[in-house]
């Protein structure tokens, strides 16, 4: 017994100095040379000014913007510092009363729209931040849009085709559109 | 086929394809690296190891029986633990605590000590509003490293006793859990943290950023809201051997779902193709080691047919979506445009495909790490991922013990065998005896009695019932799921549970340390018992155990295990869910 203990506790505070301390400078030092963007959190800056990650989605219900998807995070949509889902179980009234209320929402705002509704529109992401919606979910708002800015819709549907984010090396994961950035498109549209 | 569901297989079928791919050149890596053979890398880092050996007072010649073995095991991990607990206890005394968060709880830092202790990494908690950087460094990274190592050490020495004969001896835990740490998690660990941060991973020690919002929003006490705090910290580093070593314990709240944590498609990959890389490639040393590689592809199908069985369930229910939300008249049919399926709780970036193969892999092996919230899976798609924890976490299972839980159903298998045809059991030419089946037996009963005495004790109580979140039957299944993840080590969660209280806290910490230590105990037991025994070669009466006849018979005994132990759980949570919904 007595000849385990001196091994056990100064491997492990070796092990603690390799694996707690070293490692973790080391892989920071290397990614701040060669990645310092994407390292940092792939922050959007505009005029100076830090305005947002491109990971990170944010919350729009303006009905002149493009709308995310739900967020369950506290106290707040689209708190970064606390993120959750909502964890509502498939057959839990208060998830059908979430999803309903985001129907009637984008009915109310936009009362002439009759396409199905895509699914990721309606429902909360895992972490409350997703910064994503699908193509479907994009197109279903530009009708909105076009009619809250006196735009043409078609204009809308050409600034959705530009963003959109095909799949990852052509077949990894799922074509979507990043809500923040095609919102920072749309005012700079209306801008020109 | 349309090319939506033919992506579908594509992307599914190229995770298998790459992970069994590897399996053969990292297995025979860790061979290398535990039969003491060169190997490339310990020509460089060799004279830091033996640095590290007269450091510590280790004698690397000296082996250890089993009964050393597991008191240096038990010894090195209480160690571990108990500064897990102090540091989080102490945390607002110590540095690199930008955000300035006061000490755990008690009962939250003995349930996280536990945890991380035990390779589980169940999290009460949330990452980015509790644990400081230095606390998430030098306890739950390092635990990362320590623990996964621990299950590896415990596997190579079982894998000793079997190819080793009239030996006393089943290796040198310190040089195991050296050797393991610098020669294979390290190295692996750096590439894929590397990898993460080129994705969008934050790997700094920076404060939380404030950046202002394009459009202001309302909190719930109608204050206006017009910026997001960004969190930030060394993640990547602390990501890349969660994944690595089954571990799972997220760095922020929503671990793998969160944008900062995996944020592309590509990024995803990489952490699930890390969930099963090193469980899958242990196979492969394990054949290797006893000399015939043909016994570890045998297990490794044996798994990997479990695996893509309950994987199709999974996706295929996911798929489906919620037939609740079809009658609101939403769309979920996949096309060209949008995934379709239960999207409630998964993130647009991986859709059905890659958050429900997460789902499967990651409680297959004892993982535990998401990249979607499995309490709002479908009743199905959600009973998958609980069923496979509780089959043993043996499927790949966690790095070390996944395949020696899956070696002790060999064991059973072959004595199943041997009844059936009235012989002595062998495997790998040493005789199954009364003792080996007692120690077997206590690897196979412990965890079920854990996950159900546990789940029967919190449902009649007020203080189980108190936190449970979602109403009616799928409450049951929230604390049946978080029993079978801590009784076997998994970490995962129906996270709607308000797990951080003194009940759940204490009870789950508990399971947690009784499926680690007391499957590890026995374990090592039976292999200074195998150890000790003469090989006997095969004769023609033998039944050879690296056939599709043993692999079938395998699967046949942990299906059936399995299934007699949990059904009747499982009845009264997902069946029945699925039933009436």
């Amino acid at each position: 017994m007595k000849t385990l203990i001196r091994p056990a506790l100064l491997l492990l505070l070796v092990l603690t100095i390799i694996t707690g301390i070293i490692y973790p400078l080391l892989v920071t030092g290397i990614a701040q040379i060669v990645f310092p963007e994407r390292a940092n959190g792939s922050l959007i800056v505009k005029d100076g000014k830090t305005i947002g990650s491109e990971l990170i989605g944010q919350s729009f219900d303006d009905p002149k913007y493009f709308w995310g998807r739900l967020s369950a995070t506290g106290p707040f949509a689209y708190n970064a510092a606390a993120s959750s889902g909502s964890n509502y179980g498939p057959t839990n009234p208060a998830l059908f009363t979430a999803v309903q209320s985001r129907i009637d929402a984008l009915r109310a705002s936009d009362s002439s729209n009759t396409m199905p509704i895509p699914v990721d529109l309606v429902t909360a992401s895992g972490s409350g931040l997703d910064p994503h919606i699908s193509p479907a979910a994009a197109y279903y708002q530009a009708s909105r849009i076009a009619r809250v800015r006196g735009l043409e819709e078609s204009e809308i549907r050409a600034l959705i085709e530009k963003h959109i984010e095909g799949r990852q090396l052509g077949f990894l994961g799922e074509p979507r559109v990043n809500v923040l950035k095609l919102n920072l498109a749309l005012d700079n549209l209306v801008k020109q | 086929m349309t090319p939506i569901l033919m992506n579908s297989y594509l992307q599914l079928g190229f995770y298998i394809a790459v992970l069994i791919a590897l399996a053969k050149p990292l297995g025979w890596y860790m061979a290398r690296v535990y039969e003491g053979k060169p190997f490339g890398l310990d020509r460089v880092l060799g004279p830091f190891e033996r640095l590290i050996y007269r450091l510590c007072g280790i004698k690397a010649d000296e082996e250890m029986n089993w009964k050393l073995y597991a008191l240096a095991m038990l010894l090195f991990n209480f160690a571990g633990l108990l500064i897990v607990y102090a540091l989080q206890r102490w945390q607002d005394f110590l540095p690199l605590n930008p955000q300035g968060f006061g000490a755990v709880t008690p009962d939250s830092a003995f349930n996280t000590a536990i945890s991380f202790a035990s390779n589980t990494n169940w999290q009460g908690y949330g990452g980015e509003t509790t644990m400081s950087y230095l606390t998430q460094m030098l306890g739950l990274a390092v635990q990362n490293f320590i623990s996964a190592a621990t299950g590896m050490a415990t596997l190579i020495a079982f894998i000793r006793g079997l190819s080793r004969h009239t030996a006393q001896t089943i290796g040198n835990f310190w040089v195991d859990m050296v050797r393991t740490t610098l020669y294979i998690l390290l190295p692996l660990a750096i590439v894929l943290a590397l990898i993460q941060v080129s994705q969008g991973v934050v790997q700094n020690f920076d404060t939380y950023q404030n950046v202002s919002l394009l459009q202001s929003t309302v909190d719930a006490n109608g204050n206006v809201i017009t910026e997001q705090s960004l969190p930030m910290g060394p993640a990547a580093s602390q990501i890349a051997i969660k994944q690595l070593g089954t571990n799972g314990g997220g760095f922020f709240n929503v671990n793998s779902a969160h944008p900062f944590e995996n944020p592309t498609p590509l990024s995803n990959f990489f952490e699930m193709l890390a969930i099963l890389l090193i469980g899958a490639a242990l196979c492969y040393t394990f054949g290797k080691m006893v000399g015939d590689t043909r016994q570890g592809w045998a297990v490794l199908a044996a798994m990997t047919i479990i695996f893509i069985a309950l994987l199709a369930l999974c996706v295929i229910s996911e798929q489906n979506g919620n037939p609740a939300f079809t009658k609101m008249g939403i769309d979920q049919k996949a096309g060209a445009l949008h995934s379709g399926g239960n999207m409630e709780g998964k993130e647009v970036r991986f859709g059905i495909v890659n958050s429900a193969l997460w789902a499967t892999a990651t409680t297959a092996a004892s993982n535990g790490s998401v990249n979607s919230m499995h309490d709002s899976y479908t009743a199905l798609g959600g009973l998958v991922p609980m069923w496979l924890m509780q089959l043993g976490e043996i499927i790949y299972g966690g790095v070390g013990s996944g395949l020696y839980g899956m070696l002790v159903f060999a064991i059973i298998a072959v004595f199943v065998a041997g009844l059936m045809v009235g012989r002595t059991p062998e495997y790998l030419g040493k005789k199954i005896e009364a003792y080996e089946m007692k120690m077997a037996s206590l690897v196979i009963l412990i965890p079920p009695v854990v996950v159900l005495g546990f789940t029967a004790l919190a449902v009649v109580t007020e203080w189980g019932k108190a936190t449970i979140y979602n109403p009616g039957i799928h409450g049951f299944s929230e604390v049946l799921y978080a029993f079978s993840s801590q009784g076997n080590n998994n970490g995962s969660a129906f996270a709607g549970l308000g797990a951080n209280n003194p009940f759940y806290n204490l009870t789950g910490g508990l399971a947690m340390l009784f499926a680690r230590y007391w499957l590890a105990i026995p374990t090592l037991a039976i292999a200074g018992s195998l150890a000790k025994k003469k090989h006997i070669p095969s004769g023609p009466g033998t039944l050879a155990t690296h056939t599709l006849l043993f692999v079938t018979l395998l699967i046949g005994i942990v299906i059936i295990v399995g299934a007699l132990t949990f059904i009747p759980a499982l009845a009264l949570g997902p069946i029945v869910e699925h039933l009436i919904q």
